[in-house]
C-alpha cells in the first residue's frame, strides 16, 4: 500500500514541470517534499490525485502506481482514486454549507451510510479526531464559513478523513495558519500517520525537520535526491541539497 | 454503485452539452425562419427596391421599406444624440468624482430605469412628452404639431437606452487602472484633465462599442415607440415631423397581415432586416469589448 | 497663476456639467414613477384586480383587467420556471464541465450576449412562425415558448456572471473528496443561489413588462385561459390597447394597469438589489 512513481513528466503549454520523478512514497510514514517555490511540489501532489486534469493545456507521462494499480495509463476511476486519497489545500476552503454538511458531504456522494444516526455518528468521530467537536458543539448546523481559519483548516482535515481515505495529501496546509493553530494541526498529522501515509509539501525546513520519515528534495522540476528524512538532512549526497539545507539553517 | 454515479456524470455532460449547443443555435434557428418567411417577397422583388422604395401599398403588392428605414435611423439617431452625452457624463461623475453614498443613491435609481417596462415609457411619452411637444416646443418650429414625432419617439428611447449606456460605460470605466490616473494626478493634472486625456482617450473603443450596443438596444425598442412616434408612412424631414420605424411598422400590422401572404412575408422580412442589423452591430461591439477586457485583465 | 485659474475654472465647469447630467437622469425616474402613479391611483380601485372585463368593458361600463394580471402571471411563472430549467444547466456546463479558454464557451458567451441584444418584436415575430409551422394559434403556450426564448439570454448571462469566478478551490475539495462533476453541482448552486435569485427577478421584470413579443403569440382576450390552447391577455397589451381608446373611463383602466405593472416591476428591482446586499449566508 504505497505509491510509486516512475518516470514521471508532466508539461503544462510548453513548460516542462516535472522531470523525470522517480520516488517511492512509503506506507503509514510522513513523507515531506521541500524545495525553493515553483519547483513543481505543488504540481506532484496534484498528480497524484489526479487533481491536474483541471489544469489547462496539460500533458502527462510516466506512471504514478497507487496501490499497485497505474492511475495516469490504466483507465482508473478518477473519483475513486480521489477518494481514497484525502486532500488538504494551503488555504482551508469550507465548502459552502453548514460545518455538518460538510463533513456529511463526501459520505454522502459515496453513499457510505445507510442510516442517518450512522452518518451523524461518523461525522462526530471525524470533527473529535481533529479536535474540533467540542469546539463546535451547538453550532454544529451553522455555516462553516463562519468558523476561525485554524478552524477551518481542521474541518476540511475532518472531511478529508470522513470518506476514510488511505492516503492524506497536504499541501502547505499550515502556512496560512497562525502558529498556534498551525501547531495543533501539525501535532495532528504525526497522530495521522498510524493510520494513513501522509505526502505533505512543506515551505518550513523546520517543520519537516520536527515530523518528517522521509524527505524528497526538488529542484526546479528535478527529484535531486529522497530518502529517510535522518539521511537527507544529516548526510545529504548532492550539493545542492546541502546548499539549500544550508540556506535554510544558517 | 459507482459506474451509476460515472453514468450519472457523463449523460449529464451530454444533456449539458446538447442544451449548450442548441440554446446557440436559436441565433441561426431565428435567422433561418425569418428568411424562409421572407422568402416569398424577396423572390417577387429585388432586394434593391424592397429597400430604396419609398412605395408602400401592401393591398397592390408594392413594398418599399425607405421610409421606414429611415424612420428608424431618425429616431435612434436622436435617442443616442440625446441619451449619449448625459450618460458620459453620469458615468464619469459616478467613476471619477462620487463618493459612495452618492453611488448608493443613483445605482437604485438606474436600476429602476432599467427595469421600468416599454409599455410604461410609451405611457409617460404620451401624457408628459408629446404634450410638451405639442405645446412648448413645436410652436417654435412649425405651426401645429400634435406632438407625436421623431423627437418624442427620440427622447423616450433616450431616456430607455440611458441605463444601459452608464453601466456599460461605468464599466469600461472602472476597467482603467488606477495607477495611470495617479500617474496624471502626480503630474498637477485635475481631475477633469486626467479624466479626458487618460480615461475617455483609453477607452474611445469600449465607449463606441458600447454606443453601438445601445444603438441596436434602441433600434428594436417597439412598444414605447410606437405609442408615441405618429405612424405615419413617410420620409422624416426633420425632428418635428411624424415616423414610423420598423418595429412600430411590424407591430401594428401584425393582425392584418395574416390575410395577405405576401404582406407577411414582407413584415417577416422587416423583422429579418431588424435581426440582422442588430445582429451585426451586437456581434462587433461584443467582440470588441471582450477584447478591451482581456487585456485590462 | 493664470494657468491654475483656468484649469479650476474649468473643472468647475465640467463638474457643473455633470451634475446637470445627473439632475436630468434624477428629473426623468422621478417624472416617469410621478407620472405613472398619479394617474394611475386616481384611477385604480379594487374592481379593477379582482374582476374580469365584463360586458361592454370597452365603451366604459364596469369589469377590471384580472384577466390581464392573471394571464401575465400564467406566462411568466411558466416561462420562467422552464427558463431556469435550460439556463442552470447551460451556465453549469459552461463553467464547470468546459475549460477556462475553451472555443465553446467563447462562441457560446457571444451568442447569448447577441441574443440579449435581439429586440423582442424580432422574437415575437420568430415565436409567430414557429407557431404557424406547427399549426398553434395564438395562445397561452405560444406566449409562453416566446417569453421562455426572450429570458433564456437574461438568465444565461446574469448567472454566468456569478458563477465566472466561482473559486477553484471549492471545485477543487469537492473533487478531491471523489465528488463527480455532477455532484458538485449542489455546492456550485448553494455558493451561486443569490445570483439565481437575482437572475431570476430580472428575467421576471423583462418577461413581465414585454408586449411587443406577447403581441403576436399570446394574442389577447377577456377572459382566463383555462388551457394552454387559449390566448392569454397580458399587463402591457392591456396598457397598450386601452389607452388608444376615445372613452375616458377604458384610458383610466389602462393608467390603472399601468400603475399595477409598475409596482409590480418596482419590487422585483428593489428585492433584486436586496439580495445582491444581503442573501450570502453560506457563501465563503
Amino acid at each position: 500500500m504505497s505509491i510509486e512513481i516512475q518516470k514521471l513528466n508532466v508539461h503544462i503549454k510548453d513548460n516542462h514541470i516535472l522531470k523525470d520523478v522517480n520516488i517511492v512514497l512509503p506506507e503509514k510514514q510522513i513523507t515531506c517534499i521541500i524545495g525553493p517555490s515553483g519547483c513543481g511540489k505543488s504540481t506532484l501532489l496534484k498528480t497524484i490525485n489526479r487533481l491536474i486534469d483541471g489544469v489547462e493545456g496539460v500533458k502527462l507521462e510516466g506512471n504514478v502506481f497507487v496501490d499497485g494499480q497505474d492511475i495516469i495509463n490504466s483507465g482508473t476511476e478518477i473519483t475513486e482514486l480521489r477518494r481514497k486519497i484525502g486532500l488538504v489545500s494551503q488555504r482551508p476552503c469550507p465548502l459552502p454549507m453548514s460545518i455538518f454538511d460538510n463533513v456529511a458531504y463526501g459520505c454522502r456522494i459515496n453513499k457510505m451510510f445507510k442510516k442517518r444516526r450512522q452518518l451523524i455518528y461518523h461525522v462526530q468521530k471525524n470533527l473529535k479526531s481533529v479536535g474540533l467537536l467540542e469546539e463546535v458543539k451547538g453550532r454544529i448546523r451553522t455555516p462553516a464559513a463562519r468558523l476561525s481559519i485554524g478552524q477551518q483548516q481542521r474541518l476540511c482535515l475532518a472531511r478529508s478523513l470522513a470518506v476514510q481515505p488511505e492516503y492524506i495529501l497536504a499541501d502547505e496546509a499550515t502556512s496560512a495558519l497562525d502558529p498556534i493553530s498551525a501547531k495543533t494541526v501539525e501535532d495532528l498529522f504525526v497522530k495521522l500517520k498510524e493510520k494513513y501515509s501522509i505526502i505533505m509539501v512543506t515551505h518550513t525546513l523546520h517543520q519537516a525537520l520536527r515530523i518528517a520519515d522521509n524527505v524528497v528534495f526538488m529542484y526546479l522540476g528535478d527529484v535531486i535526491e529522497s530518502g529517510p528524512a535522518e539521511q537527507v538532512f544529516h548526510h545529504p549526497q548532492h550539493e545542492l541539497t546541502q546548499k539549500y539545507l544550508a540556506g535554510a539553517f544558517s | 454503485m459507482h459506474k451509476t454515479r460515472i453514468i450519472k456524470d457523463k449523460a449529464a455532460q451530454t444533456i449539458m452539452f446538447a442544451l449548450t449547443v442548441l440554446a446557440i443555435l436559436l441565433v441561426v434557428a431565428i435567422a433561418i425562419g425569418l428568411y424562409l418567411k421572407s422568402m416569398p417577397v424577396l423572390q417577387d422583388k429585388s432586394l434593391w427596391s424592397l429597400l430604396f422604395s419609398s412605395e408602400w401599398r401592401p393591398m397592390k403588392g408594392n413594398f418599399g421599406f425607405f421610409p421606414f428605414i429611415m424612420g428608424t435611423i431618425w429616431v435612434t439617431f436622436m435617442a443616442i444624440l440625446l441619451a449619449f452625452p448625459i450618460s458620459v457624463l453620469t458615468a464619469i461623475y459616478l467613476t471619477e468624482y462620487s463618493k459612495p453614498v452618492v453611488r448608493k443613491i443613483v445605482f437604485p435609481a438606474l436600476d429602476i430605469l432599467a427595469a421600468l417596462p416599454s409599455v410604461i415609457y410609451g405611457v409617460w411619452g404620451v401624457l408628459v412628452i408629446v404634450p410638451w411637444i405639442s405645446q412648448h416646443v413645436a410652436p417654435h418650429f412649425v405651426e401645429f404639431s400634435t406632438g407625436y414625432t421623431v423627437l418624442a419617439a427620440g427622447i423616450v428611447l433616450g431616456v430607455m437606452v440611458i441605463p444601459l449606456l452608464i453601466s456599460l460605460f461605468i464599466e469600461i470605466f472602472s476597467g482603467v487602472p488606477v495607477e495611470l490616473r495617479e500617474a496624471s494626478l502626480a503630474l498637477g493634472a485635475t481631475r477633469w484633465q486626467t479624466t479626458k486625456k487618460v480615461v475617455l482617450r483609453k477607452t474611445i473603443p469600449g465607449i463606441l462599442a458600447s454606443t453601438v450596443l445601445a444603438v441596436s438596444r434602441a433600434m428594436g425598442e417597439t412598444i414605447a415607440v410606437l405609442m408615441v412616434c405618429g405612424c405615419v408612412i413617410g420620409i422624416p424631414k426633420g425632428m418635428m415631423d411624424a415616423c414610423y420605424p420598423i418595429p412600430a411598422l411590424i407591430a401594428n400590422n401584425y393582425g392584418e397581415m395574416l390575410s395577405m401572404p405576401l404582406y407577411e412575408s414582407a413584415l417577416m422580412f422587416a423583422a429579418l432586416i431588424l435581426f440582422a442589423v442588430v445582429l451585426i452591430f451586437n456581434l462587433i461591439s461584443r467582440i470588441v469589448l471582450y477584447r478591451l477586457g482581456k487585456t485590462e485583465k | 497663476m493664470k494657468i491654475a485659474r483656468k484649469k479650476k475654472l474649468r473643472e468647475s465647469v465640467a463638474k457643473l456639467f455633470m451634475w446637470c447630467a445627473m439632475l436630468v437622469v434624477f428629473g426623468l425616474v422621478i417624472s416617469v414613477i410621478w407620472t405613472i402613479f398619479s394617474k394611475g391611483c386616481k384611477a385604480m380601485s379594487w374592481d379593477m384586480v379582482s374582476k374580469l372585463p365584463g360586458g361592454g368593458f370597452y365603451i366604459g361600463k364596469e369589469g377590471g383587467f384580472l384577466n390581464a394580471i392573471v394571464g401575465s402571471l400564467y406566462i411568466v411563472g411558466a416561462s420562467t420556471v422552464l427558463g431556469l430549467i435550460v439556463s442552470i444547466p447551460v451556465v453549469f456546463f459552461l463553467n464547470i464541465y468546459l475549460k477556462k479558454n475553451s472555443k465553446l464557451a467563447y462562441v457560446a458567451r457571444l451568442a447569448f450576449d447577441v441574443l440579449f441584444g435581439v429586440p423582442s418584436i424580432v422574437y415575437g415575430a420568430f415565436g409567430f412562425t414557429i407557431m404557424i409551422y406547427f399549426g398553434l394559434r395564438t395562445s397561452l403556450l405560444g406566449g409562453i415558448i416566446v417569453i421562455t426564448l426572450l429570458i433564456i439570454p437574461i438568465f444565461i448571462r446574469t448567472m454566468d456572471e456569478a458563477t465566472r469566478n466561482f473559486p477553484r478551490d471549492i471545485l477543487d475539495a469537492s473533487f478531491s473528496l471523489g465528488a463527480t462533476r455532477w455532484e458538485t453541482l449542489k455546492v456550485v448552486l448553494r455558493q451561486i443561489a443569490p445570483g439565481i435569485a437575482t437572475a431570476t427577478l430580472l428575467s421576471v421584470g423583462r418577461a413581465i413588462g414585454d408586449a411587443a413579443s406577447v403581441m403576436f403569440t399570446a394574442g389577447y382576450t377577456d377572459s382566463i385561459p383555462t388551457s394552454l390552447s387559449q390566448p392569454a391577455a397580458t399587463l402591457p397589451l392591456a396598457v397598450f390597447f386601452q389607452l388608444s381608446s376615445p372613452i375616458p373611463e377604458v384610458v383610466d383602466r389602462a393608467y390603472a394597469a399601468a400603475l399595477v405593472l409598475t409596482i409590480i416591476v418596482l419590487l422585483l428591482s428593489i428585492s433584486g438589489r436586496f439580495i445582491t446586499n444581503r442573501f450570502s449566508k453560506n457563501k465563503v
